[in-house]
C-alpha cells in the first residue's frame, strides 16, 4: 500500500533564487580562467561548456519539480479530488505545464547558442554569446516566477495534509457543524482536535487511529456540512464531500437530538436525505449524540418520525449488504460524548459493520483462496471417543509441585529483611553474620577471638595438639636449665690490681691523647701548610716543657734542662768579654751576630714591619714587604664596601627607603 | 588482619605501617619503614647490612634453629573455630614466648663466653708493652712497682733538687 506522503517534495525556489543558485553553481563548477591568447577552439570549448552546464542544471531542477509533484490523474481519486478541491486542478496543471515549457525553452536556447558558439571567432564574441545565452535562460525562469511561487505554496500545504490511507479500514464521521464529531474522535482516538462552541471549528480533515479486535481503524473527522445545493458549497465542505464520496468507509452520521448545535432535527434530516446518495454501499450508522441533554425517547412525534425515516434508509444499506434484516440495533445508536455513555458501543458497532462488509467483499472476490488460508484453522476430526489429554512427564509434574511448595514456604518463612525491619530498620539493626556457623558447640558462635597477640598472629599458632607440644617443650627446657646450672661457672683469669688498673687507664689516656693530636695535625695539614718545627713561632718548645714531660715519666729533668740552657745563646752571653771560649767564636760568627741578636729578643719588644721572623716563611725582608703590600691591597676593596672579610656578603638593606623615595621640588631625579 | 615481616630487617609490620611493593613477577616485598624501603631501592643485600636480622642470623649473632620457631607457622587452610583450642593456644603463646626469650638470652651468653678472659689478657699485654708511656724504663728498673710518677709543675735549678727528694 502506497502511503501518500507529500512531505518528500523538494522545495521549489523562487524565480530569483533559482537563477542565483544555478548561475553560482555554473561559476563554481566550471573553469573560470580564459585568456584571449588561447587557441580559439579552446576558447569556444570553454564557453560552450558553460552554456551547456547551465542548461543541464536548469533541466535537472525543473525535471525534479515536475516529477515530484503528483499527477492528479495518477493518484487515488480521493486525493485527486481532495487536491482539486483545495488547489483547483486546472491552476495546478497550468503551473506545472508552464514549468515544462520553460524547460523546453531553455533546452532550445542552449542548443541554438551552442551552435552559434561553434563559429565564434574571437574571445569577445564567444563571451557575448555566452552572456546572451545565459541571460535568455534566466529571463525564461523569471517569467515563470509566479508559477514557482504558487507551486511552493501548494507544496507547503500538501506537506501538512493528513496521511489518510484510502484503502484501509476507515470510519468516516459526518453531520452538521457542532454536533459533536470532533469530541467523538477525541474520545475514541488519541487525536487532539479542537472542540469549540462556534461552527466550522474543524476546517479540514483530521485522522485518528483506533483499535478493534486487533485491527487498526482510521477514523476521519470531517468539517460540518450544511444543507446547500452542491454548487454553493465552499472548500471546507467540499473536503468532507470528497471524503464521503471516495473513501470506502463506514459512515457515522451524527445527529444532534437536543438541537443545541443550532439546527433542528428537521434540518439535519433534510441534509441526510440530500447526501444519502453518497452512502451507497457503505455501512451506515445513525448516531444520536448529546443524549445527556435530550434523551431519544423524549423528542417530539415529528422528529421521531424523521429519525425513523433515516433509520429506514440506513436499514436499506444493511439489507443491501447482508441480505438478512439483521438487528436494527446496529443502525441507530445513541450516545453522549460528554458523559461518555454509548461511545464505545458506537465505535464497536461501526467497526463490526465495516469488518463484516469487508470480509464479505473479500469472500466474493477472486482472491478468496489466498485469504481463506489465513482464516482457516485445521482441527482433526476425532477418530474415537477416547480422551487424549496433554502428556506431561512425571518429573515435570513433581518439579511443579515442589515449586508450588517452595513458593508457599517462602511466603510463610521469615526473611532476614523482615527481621531487620522488626528490629529497627537498616541503620539500627546489624545482622549477626555468624548465625549460621556450623561449630562443634553452638555456644561458640558469638565468640570474639583475637587475631593478634604480643606481636604474633594467633592463627599461625593454632594447633589442636598444641598443649602436648608445649609440654614437651617445657620438659626440654627444664632439662636444659638443669644442665646449665651445672656447668655454669667460668674460670676467671687473674684480675688486675688497682695500681695496674690505674696504670692501664693512664696508658690508654695518653694513647688517645696522642691519637687526637695526630688527628688534629693531620686535618690542619690538609688545609694549610705547616711551618716546620725548626722555626718555633709559638715558642712552645721551651725547656720548661721538656722538664715537665720528663718528670711526668719519672725522670730527673735537671741535667737535661741545664744542658739545653747551656746550649742556648742569650744576649748577655755575647756581650760578656770574659767568656774566653766564645771570643774565638765571636770573630767567626760576626756576620751572624746581628741575626742572633735579633733572634734572642724578649717578647715585649715588637718588630719593625719589614723584619722577617724566622718562623714566618719568608726568604728575606724584601719578600715580606711585597707580601704585606699584596695583603693590604686585597683588603682595600673590601674595606671600601664595608665588608668584614671575603665571606661577608650581607646586604643590610637593599633599597633603603631614604635613598629611593621622595620627589624633587624642582628639577629632575636622575640620580640619587 | 595479619602481622607481616619486613623483608629487609625482619621486624614485624603492624597494620597501618610501612609500604608494600609488588614486583612484576608478583612477588610482594613488605617494608616496615622508609629506611628499609630506601635500602631496598639502593639494592642493598640485607645479609650484608649489619643491623638486620638476616645478617645477625647469618653470622651467628642470633639464634637460628630452634623448636620454638616450629610453633609459629603460616597455615593456609583455615581451621574451624574451637573455643578450647583457641584458649589453649592463647595461653601457649605466652609460654612459648618466654621459652624463646630465655633461649635467646642463653645463646647470647654462650656467645659472649670467654670475653672476659680475653679482655684481661689483652689488658695485661698492653700494660706490659706500653708502660714506657707513663713511666720511664730506667725508673721501672729501679722500682718495679707500677705506681705512677707524679707530674712536676715548674722546673728550675733549685726546685729540681726538691723534686728529686720527693721521689
Amino acid at each position: 500500500m502506497v502511503q501518500y506522503n507529500f512531505k518528500k517534495i523538494t522545495i521549489v525556489p523562487t524565480g530569483k533564487d533559482f537563477v542565483d543558485i544555478i548561475l553560482s553553481r555554473t561559476q563554481r563548477q566550471t573553469p573560470t580562467v580564459v585568456h584571449k591568447g588561447y587557441a580559439i577552439s579552446r576558447i569556444r570549448q570553454f564557453y560552450m561548456r558553460k552554456v551547456k552546464y547551465t542548461q543541464q542544471n536548469f533541466h535537472e531542477k525543473l525535471s525534479t519539480i515536475i516529477e515530484e509533484f503528483p499527477r492528479l490523474d495518477d493518484i487515488h481519486p480521493f486525493y485527486g479530488d481532495l487536491l482539486h478541491v483545495l488547489y483547483n486542478k486546472d491552476h495546478y496543471k497550468l503551473a506545472l505545464g508552464q514549468i515544462n515549457t520553460a524547460r523546453n525553452l531553455i533546452g532550445k536556447i542552449a542548443k541554438d547558442y551552442v551552435k552559434l558558439l561553434k563559429y565564434g571567432d574571437s574571445l569577445y564574441r564567444c563571451k557575448s554569446l555566452k552572456v546572451a545565452a545565459l541571460g535568455r535562460m534566466c529571463t525564461v525562469i523569471k517569467r515563470i516566477g509566479p508559477s514557482l511561487a504558487y507551486l511552493e505554496q501548494i507544496r507547503q500545504h500538501m506537506a501538512r495534509l493528513p496521511s489518510i490511507d484510502p484503502n484501509t479500514r476507515t470510519i468516516l464521521i459526518c453531520g452538521y457543524p457542532n454536533v459533536g464529531k470532533s469530541s467523538f474522535i477525541n474520545k475514541i482516538t488519541r487525536a487532539d482536535v479542537d472542540v469549540q462552541p462556534y461552527a466550522f471549528t474543524t476546517k479540514s480533515l483530521f485522522v485518528g487511529h483506533t483499535d478493534y479486535k486487533y485491527l487498526r481503524y482510521q477514523v476521519i473527522d470531517t468539517p460540518g456540512i450544511l444543507d446547500r445545493p452542491f454548487e454553493d458549497r465552499n472548500i471546507i465542505e467540499m473536503c468532507s464531500i470528497t471524503a464521503l464520496a471516495h473513501l470506502r468507509a463506514a459512515v457515522l452520521f451524527f445527529l444532534d437530538i437536543s438541537g443545541s448545535c443550532g439546527y433542528s432535527i428537521a434540518q439535519q434530516a433534510a441534509l441526510f436525505h440530500s447526501i444519502k446518495s453518497l452512502f451507497m454501499n457503505k455501512p451506515l450508522i445513525i448516531v444520536c449524540n448529546k443524549t445527556d441533554l435530550q434523551p431519544l425517547e423524549g423528542i417530539s412525534e415529528e422528529d421521531m418520525k424523521l429519525v425513523m425515516e433515516m433509520k429506514a434508509e440506513a436499514m436499506k444499506t444493511v439489507m443491501g449488504q447482508g441480505g438478512e434484516p439483521t438487528d436494527d440495533e446496529g443502525v441507530l445508536l445513541t450516545m453522549s460524548t460528554l458523559t461518555e455513555e454509548g461511545v464505545i458501543a458506537v465505535k464497536n458497532a461501526a467497526c463490526e459493520r465495516l469488518l463484516n462488509q469487508r470480509v464479505e467483499m473479500k469472500m466474493k472476490s477472486k482472491k478468496l483462496n489466498d485469504c481463506l488460508n489465513r482464516f482457516h484453522v485445521a482441527i482433526p476430526k476425532p477418530r474415537d471417543q477416547k480422551e487424549r489429554p496433554a502428556c506431561i512427564p512425571q518429573a515435570v509434574l513433581e518439579a511443579k509441585a515442589r515449586k508450588a511448595d517452595q513458593a508457599a514456604e517462602k511466603e510463610r518463612r521469615k526473611l532476614e529483611r523482615d527481621l531487620e525491619d522488626e528490629n529497627g530498620g537498616a541503620g539500627v539493626y546489624s545482622a549477626s553474620l555468624r548465625k549460621h556457623y556450623i561449630l562443634a558447640n553452638d555456644e561458640w558462635k558469638e565468640d570474639i577471638m583475637p587475631e593478634i597477640m604480643d606481636g604474633h598472629n594467633v592463627y599461625d599458632f593454632i594447633d589442636p595438639d598444641i598443649l602436648q607440644r608445649l609440654e614437651e617443650l617445657e620438659r626440654e627446657e627444664g632439662i636444659r636449665q638443669e644442665q646449665e646450672a651445672d656447668d655454669d661457672f667460668e674460670m676467671d683469669g687473674a684480675e688486675l690490681t688497682a695500681e695496674e688498673q690505674e696504670a692501664l687507664a693512664e696508658i690508654r689516656k695518653k694513647k688517645s691523647f696522642l691519637i687526637q693530636q695526630h688527628r688534629m695535625k693531620k686535618s690542619t695539614a690538609e688545609s694549610r701548610p705547616i711551618v716546620p718545627r725548626k722555626f718555633d713561632k709559638e715558642r712552645q718548645f721551651t725547656s720548661e716543657r721538656m722538664g715537665r714531660q720528663l718528670s711526668s715519666l719519672g725522670l730527673d729533668p735537671s741535667l737535661a734542662i741545664n744542658r739545653a740552657r747551656s746550649k742556648s745563646r742569650g744576649r748577655k752571653r755575647e756581650r760578656s768579654p770574659e767568656r774566653g771560649e766564645d771570643a774565638m767564636d765571636v770573630d767567626n760568627d760576626q756576620p751572624s751576630k746581628k741575626l742572633l741578636r735579633l733572634r734572642s729578643r724578649s717578647r715585649s719588644r715588637s718588630r719593625p714591619p719589614n723584619e722577617v721572623a724566622p718562623g714566618e716563611g719568608f726568604k728575606d725582608s724584601a719578600q715580606k714587604v711585597k707580601a704585606v703590600k699584596l695583603a693590604k691591597k686585597s683588603v682595600k676593596k673590601r674595606n671600601k664596601d664595608a665588608r668584614r672579610g671575603e665571606a661577608d656578603r650581607v646586604i643590610p638593606s637593599l633599597k633603603p627607603k631614604h635613598l629611593f623615595s621622595g620627589k624633587r621640588s624642582i628639577g629632575k631625579t636622575q640620580r640619587r | 588482619m595479619r602481622l607481616e615481616k619486613c623483608w629487609f630487617c625482619s621486624s614485624t609490620v603492624y597494620p597501618g605501617h610501612g609500604i608494600q611493593f609488588v614486583r612484576n613477577d608478583a612477588k610482594i616485598f613488605r617494608f616496615c619503614r622508609s629506611k628499609c624501603h630506601k635500602n631496598f631501592k639502593m639494592k642493598r643485600n640485607p645479609r650484608k647490612v649489619k643491623w638486620t636480622k638476616a645478617y645477625r642470623r647469618l653470622h651467628g649473632k642470633d639464634m637460628t634453629q630452634d623448636s620454638t620457631f616450629e610453633f609459629e607457622r603460616k597455615r593456609n587452610r583455615p581451621e574451624r573455630y574451637d573455643r578450647n583450642v583457641t584458649e589453649n593456644t592463647l595461653k601457649a603463646i605466652k609460654k612459648i614466648d618466654k621459652v624463646r626469650v630465655d633461649r635467646e638470652a642463653r645463646h647470647h651468653t654462650m656467645r659472649m663466653r670467654g670475653k672476659k678472659t680475653m679482655e684481661q689478657r689483652e689488658a695485661a699485654k698492653e700494660l706490659e708493652q706500653s708502660i714506657h708511656m707513663v713511666k720511664a724504663p730506667a725508673l721501672l728498673q729501679q722500682e718495679p712497682s707500677l705506681t705512677l710518677p707524679k707530674i712536676k709543675v715548674k722546673v728550675s735549678q733549685q726546685l729540681s733538687e726538691e723534686n728529686r727528694m720527693e721521689e
